[in-house]
């Protein structure tokens, strides 16, 4: 189902460095129209519907509406995409609401940087480079 | 048609922008991530530069970029021997046991290392139930490496919170290269959005490679990089095939849809060998929305069945012993292929629906559980749709389905090329070249290394090895970054130089927008226009071709000599016309130049179905004048070149050569 812009909360990310949709879009498909400072998608017929535009949007313009091929109207599915948990809101076509909260990740946020990332793990030894296994992992034998 | 040349005449000439590198990575999904990972720690200290280029932004770029709910290979508590014989089984009979050996014997440190990350692993509770990454936590449960005991939904299947795993992966990726780009003190190591279109060799060894060219999506720019050895781990191919969804749903592809086959013509465009692009996967899933079955048939026990209600893969069918019959042992083994021929005979005999019964599966499970425990049964159905086809949750909302009261229908894809999943279409990679029994001739020096000197595949795009899934593909980016770290410090006294003209190349990659520029005026509709095409009717085009002449969906994935050679002549003529491609913006070139990309890795697979004396695949593909599996003589590889100065593709058989014992 592709993705939309609400005309009303999408702002252009004027206040962001970078829009941020654009940023993310796997498939390059969201785009600003830089007259009106508002975002759309500009092929949807190219949309997987991954949702990370709809989770990334500052103003939570963006929303999914089932591919017209073969999606009845009238549902929805709304992440919230927190720091270290999701949480899903489905409403049926039948107006029935199923929510979950799933965990994302065990570690902040852009926890991991150049001065920690090899942080207690071992040097290389170039004396293995040709051999199996890794710098950090001896290849198991069985 | 006349041939056009680019000569900036109507559209803007590009800045070029030259990078001086020593390890390339193009590619920015698991396998990429991997690599840079594993590259950074043996390049830095050695004052190696390792620069990553994407075409997407890396957090969420690759087929992961939606999420996974599971990591489909750790070999924990198994073993290596048996996860090659699995492997082995499920594709026909037909793997490089070397490279699976050497995956299989690797592949968990990766799964360590995201857990160390912060990827939420599923655990097992002092009962037996499951328990999510938070409650394993809370609990104390220790981390895998230290003992701790996944949930397994099948024998290599762990299941995982997976909503934010390639962030997490991505990060870990960004990381290192960080790393190395602050001791070397270099301004820019990590290019988004920057699309590679095509690889060159080196001016003075003609079997080397040393660069590649791509465009920024961006902004007005292209950019030349040069290294001493180069990555190739972009991806796979889909929407080559004509997909069932019409319109809009095409893009709800069972594959990430931008995998536009850019990794088999990277690898083309310098005559890598290939081998086994006759494979390719048609996966059974829900249908339309294309959820995964795994979880379902694996973890919660669920049955699939015929609409009424008998089981389509029973061994007492005058339908499988018919496979048998025609199709042999491998049959026997009931692996995805044949479950999928065996799903499409009920359908053909007007037995569909072919239904997951997922509401029987609940409620038998249901019987087990207390409420709050059922409570989280129905979350853990949910969570597998939300982490990695969300699509399929929206579908179920909108067709008011509760998974708990009613089956779902399940039905076969359109045909997707990769060689990560259950698939095994890529190149001819050097072996590890350690593992007894495997053939000399396997192994060339460096872990998998193509037959192009410092050209090195890892993920989807390297063939005769599947079943790697996301934790697969990171640890081969990990083995394959490791070798060529090797390979340029066993070369220290290269430079490359590039064997094309520069401005030749961005010519080339510009004429779409030369092209569009020059000819729009011509008619009141820029669309449609007798002087060029558009890149979603060139792909349009390709699609009708593929799924017509070499097996797709309308002829339920039949195929023969003679349709081939037909196939093949219309192909001809649309890889002549990729010459009329136009672009009127920097999207519509990448699209130009992926659904080139998707034409060459299409006509691949062509030319080894026609190669290929036999069905190998039935439930993927058939050869209606073949149609049965032939061991004595067909259990080989097949192995291409093709040949980008003559536009032709040279074919031959490779012998088996089994490691592993039955």
């Amino acid at each position: 189902m592709p993705s939309f812009v609400m005309v009303e909360k999408c702002d252009g990310c004027k206040a962001q460095d970078k829009t941020a949709c654009q940023y993310i879009c796997p498939n390059d498909l969201m785009t600003l129209d830089r007259e009106k400072m508002k975002a759309f998608n500009q092929e949807p017929d190219q949309c997987w519907e991954c949702y990370n535009c709809v989770k990334i949007c500052p103003q939570q313009a963006i929303e999914i509406r089932g591919y017209a091929d073969f999606f009845p109207l009238g549902a929805s599915v709304i992440p919230m995409r927190g720091q270290d948990a999701i949480m899903w809101t489905i409403k049926f076509r039948s107006g029935a609401i199923k929510r979950f909260k799933f965990p994302i990740r065990l570690t902040p946020e852009g926890y991991w940087k150049a001065e920690n990332i090899y942080e207690g793990l071992p040097e290389p030894d170039y004396s293995k480079i040709k051999g199996p296994g890794y710098f950090n992992y001896e290849a198991r034998k069985e | 048609m006349e041939k056009e040349t680019c000569t900036f005449s109507y559209c803007q000439k590009p800045e070029v922008v030259v990078v001086d590198t020593d390890f390339l990575i193009i590619g920015g999904g698991m396998a990429a991530c991997g690599a840079a990972f594993e590259a950074a720690r043996w390049a830095t200290p050695k004052g190696l530069k390792v620069t990553m280029v994407d075409k997407a932004a890396t957090d969420r770029s690759g087929a992961v970029a939606m999420g996974l709910s599971a990591i489909n290979t750790y070999i924990g508590e198994n073993k290596v021997e048996d996860y090659v014989r699995y492997v082995r089984a499920d594709l026909m009979g037909i793997i490089r046991e070397d490279l699976v050996f050497d995956l299989g014997r690797h592949v968990d440190n990766s799964v360590h290392m995201f857990e160390e990350w912060g990827l939420p692993i599923w655990k097992k509770s002092d009962d037996g139930w499951s328990l999510d990454g938070f409650q394993a936590r809370d609990q104390g449960k220790p981390k895998l490496k230290d003992g701790g005991v996944p949930c397994r939904s099948g024998k290599w299947q762990i299941m995982i919170n997976g909503e934010s795993y390639k962030v997490i992966v991505a990060e870990a990726g960004k990381a290192a290269l960080e790393y190395n780009r602050k001791a070397l003190n270099i301004p820019q190591n990590h290019f988004e959005r920057v699309f590679i279109v095509k690889l060159i060799k080196d001016a003075k060894e003609p079997d080397r490679v040393a660069g590649a060219v791509g465009f920024s999506v961006r902004e007005n720019k292209v950019y030349v990089f040069k290294a001493k050895a180069i990555l190739n781990a972009s991806g796979g191919a889909v929407n080559v095939f004509r997909p069932r969804s019409t319109r809009e749903g095409q893009g709800r592809a069972w594959y990430p849809v931008w995998n536009s086959g850019s990794g088999y013509y990277l690898g083309m465009s310098v005559g890598a060998e290939m081998t086994m692009m006759e494979n390719r996967f048609v996966p059974a899933r829900f249908k339309d929305g294309y959820g995964p079955v795994g979880a379902w048939f694996l973890f919660f026990k669920a049955k699939a069945t015929d609409a009424l209600g008998a089981d389509y893969c029973a061994k007492d069918t005058a339908e499988f012993q018919d496979a048998v019959k025609k199709y042999g042992k491998w049959a026997e083994a009931l692996g995805t292929a044949i479950r999928n021929h065996l799903m499409m005979q009920a359908m053909k005999q007007g037995r569909g629906p072919i239904l997951m019964n997922t509401h029987t599966a609940m409620q038998e499970l249901a019987k087990q559980m207390d409420a709050k425990r059922l409570k989280h049964l129905e979350a853990e159905a949910w969570e597998d749709f939300l982490d990695m086809c969300i699509s399929q949750a929206g579908l179920w909302a909108a067709t008011n389905t509760e998974p708990d009261k009613s089956p779902s229908e399940i039905m076969p894809t359109e045909p997707y090329l990769l060689g990560s999943h259950a698939g095994c279409a890529g190149f001819w990679v050097s072996g590890p070249g350690d593992i007894p029994g495997a053939p000399a001739e396997w192994f060339w020096g460096y872990n998998r290394m193509s037959t192009v000197k410092g050209l090195f595949m890892a993920g989807d795009i390297v063939g005769a090895s599947g079943h790697k899934f996301s934790s697969g593909s990171h640890a081969e980016g990990r083995i394959a970054a490791k070798a060529a770290i090797a390979f340029i410090l066993d070369n220290p006294n290269y430079t490359p130089e590039l064997a094309a003209n520069i401005d030749e190349l961005v010519a080339e990659m510009y004429l779409p927008f030369e092209i569009y520029e020059k000819y729009k005026t011509y008619s009141t509709d820029p669309t449609v226009n007798p002087y060029y095409i558009r890149p979603n009717m060139y792909q349009a085009r390709l699609q009708k071709i593929a799924d017509e002449y070499f097996g797709g969906i309308s002829t339920w994935y039949m195929t023969s000599k003679t349709m081939i050679e037909e196939g093949l002549r219309k192909l001809q003529l649309l890889k002549e016309d990729a010459a009329r491609l136009a672009a009127s913006n920097l999207h519509e070139l990448l699209r130009c130049w992926e659904n080139y990309h998707r034409a060459l890795s299409l006509e691949a697979h062509a030319r080894h179905i026609l190669f290929r004396e036999e069905s190998r695949y039935p439930g993927y593909y058939y050869r209606g004048d073949f149609d049965f599996v032939d061991d004595n003589n067909w259990r080989a590889f097949v192995n291409s070149v093709y040949d980008p100065a003559t536009d032709t593709f040279t074919l031959k058989k490779v012998p088996y050569v089994q490691i592993i014992p039955d």
